[in-house]
C-alpha cells in the first residue's frame, strides 16, 4: 500500500512539473520542481577509465567519429544499439552502461527513477550558447534547475515510401492509416506503445471532434479512438518494426512500400528509389540528449564523450549521419554542406518543429492543460497497445 | 553409509544446478507476477496484487494470443510428425546405406547452424522478392509472405530434427519380420503403418512432440522476423519485460500451464514410462 501511495505522489509531482513546465517554459527553467531521487553530481574530472559503454540509437555512435575520440582520450567506445526507448530504459537500469542517447519519453522515466545523474555543465566546455533555442532546458532534461541531458539533435518520424510503387509523393498520412489505402498490406508500423501518439496526431487533423490537443495527453475516449485507428491499420500492415535491420529489409525485400521511418534508415537502404516526406498532418518526433547513468563506471570518459560530441563538427556529423537537426547551431556555419543540411532539417526553424510532437511519457495529468479529465498514463498505453495486434 | 555419501556426492552438482539455478530463477519469476509496477517510471516494486492475473482475463489480447500460440505449437508438432514418420520409414527400411547416411546428415545439419541465422534465412526466403516467389512465381504460386503460415513453416524447420531423429531411431529398431508378417497377413502399406508401426513408435513420437511443442510455445523471434503482425505469447512477454515485468511474469505462467497439461495428458497414455 505504501508503495502505491508513493507511486501516486511521484505521478502527481511529475504532473506538477509538466504543468508548470508548460506555463513557464519561456521563463527560467529553474522553477520546475519534482520529487526525484537525490543523485550526487560529478564534481571534477579525473583520470580516464579506458572505456565507456553507450546505449544509443542506430547511427549515433559510429567509428567515423568514435575512433578519433578513442585516440584523443584512450577511452574505448562500446556501443549498444537500441530500437525503442523502452529498451533503452531497461538497459540503463541494468547498470551496465554509462551513457544513453535518451529521447523525451525515456528521459523523464530515467530521471524520476533515479537511473541518471545531474550533469555538471562546467565540465562540458562545448555546451554553450549555440544550442538551438528549442532544445535548451526542455522539461525532459532539466528538472529542479538541474540539467540531466546534453542535447544531441531532434527530428521527425517521417513517412518513407518506395517511389517505384508510390509514384506520387504522398501529402498525407492517410495512405498509412485508412483501410482503403491503395497500398494495403504493404504498410509498415512502429512496434512500441508510443506509436499510439502517431495515431493521435492523425486523428488531430482528421477527427477534430475528438478534441485532441496534444497526442501525449489522451483521455480514455481519445485513447480508445486512437486504438480503433491502430486496429484498422493492423489490417493493412505488412509488419511492425522495432529492429532497424528488419525495417530496412522489409522495404528492400518489397514486403513494405511505405510507412513510418527515420531518415537514417532510408539512407541505409542505399537506394534512391526510397524517398521520405513529412506529411501535412505533422508527425511525432524525438528530441534526444546524452544522459549519464547514476551507476556509471566511467564518468570521466562519459563526460569527455559528451563534450566531444557537443562540438559543432562532431554534433554535426551525428546529425548528418542520422538525418536530423543538430543541437549545436554553430555547425550550420561550418560549411556550405552543413548549411544545406541545417536548412533541409530546419535546424533553427522553431516554427517547423511546432508541427512535430516530441516523444513524451504520457502521465495521468493532461499535459495539454485540461483539468476536468484524467489522462491515460503510459501503463494504460502499454495495455492498450497489446490489443492492437490482438 | 559410504555408498550413501558417494551417491550424495554424485548428485550434488546436478541437484545444485536444478534447484539452485533452474528452479530458483523460475520461482523468482513467478513471485514477480504478484508485484506492482510504477505507472510512470515502469519500475517494479515488491508487493502483493492479483491485478496482473486479472489483466490476463480482462484484456482479450492475452487470451487470443495464448490460443493462437497454442494452435501454432500444435500445428508445428503435427507437421513435424507428418514429415518424420514417412521419412523415418524410408530412411530405416528402404534407403540404401549411403542415402541413409546422407539423409541423416541432411536432417541434423540445420542443428549446427545458428538459430538466428536460420530464422533470417527464412526471412530472406519469404520476402516478396525472395527465393520462394522467385522459384514458384513462374508457376503462378505466390508465397505466404510474412504470416502465421510462415511462422509455422519456420518453426517446423527449426525443430524438425528433434522429432525426426527419435522417430527414425525407433523405426530402425523395429524388426523387419514385423513388416513381412504384416504383409503376409494381407495388410497394405498404409494399414501396416497405422496398425504396426505407429503404435510401436508412439513413445518416440511423444518424446519428439514434447520438444517441438514446448519449443514452439516459447518462441517469439520467428514471429518477430517472419510473422508480419503475428503476435505470440513470447512477443507479449518480450515487449512487456521492458514496460511491465510483473505482467510479463504473470503471462509466463500460461505456457507453463500448457506444457504441464500436455505432459499430464501424455502421462495418462502411459507413454512416458516406455520412453
Amino acid at each position: 500500500m505504501k508503495s502505491r501511495i508513493f507511486a501516486g505522489a511521484a505521478a502527481l509531482a511529475a504532473a506538477a512539473l509538466v504543468l508548470s513546465g508548460c506555463s513557464s517554459s519561456d521563463e527560467a527553467t529553474g522553477g520546475l520542481q519534482i520529487d526525484v531521487p537525490d543523485v550526487p553530481m560529478h564534481e571534477e574530472l579525473g583520470d580516464f577509465e579506458g572505456s565507456v559503454d553507450i546505449v544509443a540509437w542506430s547511427g549515433f555512435v559510429e567509428p567515423a567519429w568514435s575512433d578519433k575520440f578513442t585516440e584523443e582520450t584512450g577511452c574505448v567506445v562500446n556501443r549498444r544499439v537500441a530500437g525503442t526507448s523502452d529498451e533503452m530504459v531497461q538497459l540503463m537500469r541494468t547498470g551496465d552502461y554509462d551513457l544513453v542517447s535518451a529521447s523525451g519519453d525515456a528521459s523523464l522515466r530515467l530521471i524520476a527513477g533515479g537511473d541518471v545523474q545531474p550533469l555538471n555543465l562546467d565540465l562540458i566546455e562545448n555546451f554553450g550558447d549555440d544550442i538551438v533555442e528549442g532544445m535548451k532546458g526542455q522539461l525532459y532534461d532539466t528538472i529542479n534547475g538541474k540539467s540531466y541531458g546534453i542535447p544531441i539533435g531532434r527530428g521527425a518520424n517521417i513517412l518513407q515510401y518506395n517511389s517505384d510503387v508510390v509514384t506520387e509523393e504522398p501529402t498525407s498520412w492517410d495512405v498509412a492509416w485508412e483501410a482503403d489505402s491503395p497500398y494495403a498490406g504493404k504498410v509498415i508500423a512502429y512496434d512500441a506503445p508510443i506509436y499510439i501518439a502517431d495515431a493521435a496526431v492523425y486523428l488531430m487533423a482528421h477527427k477534430p471532434e475528438l478534441g485532441i490537443k496534444n497526442p501525449y495527453a489522451l483521455d480514455q475516449e481519445q485513447l480508445d479512438a486512437a486504438i480503433e485507428l491502430l486496429k484498422q491499420q493492423n489490417g493493412i500492415v505488412s509488419e511492425y518494426w522495432a529492429d532497424p535491420a528488419a525495417q530496412i529489409t522489409s522495404f528492400v525485400g518489397g514486403n513494405t512500400v511505405l510507412g513510418t521511418s527515420w531518415e537514417v534508415l532510408r539512407k541505409l537502404t542505399e537506394d534512391d528509389k526510397f524517398k521520405s516526406v513529412l506529411p501535412e498532418e505533422g508527425s511525432t518526433g524525438w528530441s534526444d540528449a546524452w544522459m549519464l547513468s547514476s551507476k556509471a563506471d566511467a564518468p570521466n570518459c562519459a563526460y569527455a564523450w559528451m563534450d566531444y560530441t557537443s562540438s559543432p563538427e562532431v554534433n554535426g556529423a551525428i546529425a548528418m549521419n542520422f538525418g536530423m537537426a543538430p543541437a549545436n547551431a554553430a555547425f550550420c556555419e561550418t560549411s556550405d554542406e552543413a548549411a544545406a543540411h541545417c536548412d533541409y532539417y530546419n535546424a533553427t526553424n522553431e516554427e517547423y518543429f511546432e508541427k512535430v510532437w516530441f516523444w513524451t511519457t504520457p502521465i495521468e495529468q493532461c499535459i495539454d492543460g485540461r483539468k476536468d479529465v484524467t489522462c491515460t498514463n503510459f501503463q494504460q498505453w502499454t495495455d492498450a497497445w497489446l490489443t492492437v495486434k490482438g | 553409509m559410504k555408498r550413501r555419501a558417494q551417491l550424495a556426492g554424485l548428485l550434488a552438482a546436478p541437484l545444485l544446478w536444478l534447484v539452485g539455478i533452474y528452479i530458483f530463477s523460475l520461482v523468482m519469476l513467478l513471485v514477480t507476477a504478484f508485484w506492482t509496477t510504477d505507472p510512470f517510471t515502469s519500475k517494479v516494486k515488491p508487493g502483493f496484487t492479483l491485478r496482473n492475473f486479472e489483466q490476463l482475463l480482462v484484456n482479450p489480447a492475452y487470451l487470443s494470443t495464448a490460443f493462437r500460440t497454442l494452435a501454432i505449437a500444435l500445428a508445428v508438432t503435427a507437421l513435424s510428425i507428418l514429415i518424420s514418420v514417412p521419412l523415418g520409414i524410408f530412411m530405416a527400411k528402404i534407403a540404401k546405406p549411403w542415402l541413409r547416411a546422407l539423409l541423416a546428415v541432411a536432417i541434423t545439419l540445420p542443428l549446427w547452424a545458428g538459430y538466428l541465422v536460420k530464422i533470417l534465412a527464412m526471412r530472406v526466403t519469404f520476402t516478396d522478392e525472395g527465393f520462394f516467389n522467385w522459384a514458384l512465381g513462374p508457376l503462378g504460386i505466390t508465397g505466404p509472405g510474412f504470416s502465421i503460415t510462415t511462422v509455422v513453416l519456420t518453426l517446423t524447420y527449426l525443430w524438425l530434427p528433434y522429432m525426426a531423429v527419435p522417430v527414425y531411431t525407433a523405426i530402425r529398431q523395429l524388426p523387419n519380420n514385423l513388416f513381412d508378417a504384416s504383409a503376409d497377413l494381407g495388410a497394405g502399406a498404409w494399414r501396416t503403418i497405422r496398425t504396426v508401426v505407429l503404435p510401436l513408435i508412439k513413445p518416440a513420437i511423444i518424446a519428439g512432440s514434447i520438444f517441438t511443442f514446448s519449443l514452439s510455445l516459447g518462441d517469439y523471434i520467428a514471429a518477430k522476423f517472419v510473422g508480419g503482425s503475428t503476435q505470440m505469447i513470447g512477443s507479449i512477454i518480450a515487449s512487456n519485460i521492458n514496460l511491465n515485468p510483473p505482467i510479463a511474469a504473470a503471462f509466463a505462467v500460461v505456457p507453463i500451464a500448457f506444457v504441464v497439461i500436455y505432459l499430464l495428458s501424455v502421462q495418462r497414455t502411459g507413454a512416458l514410462e516406455r520412453m
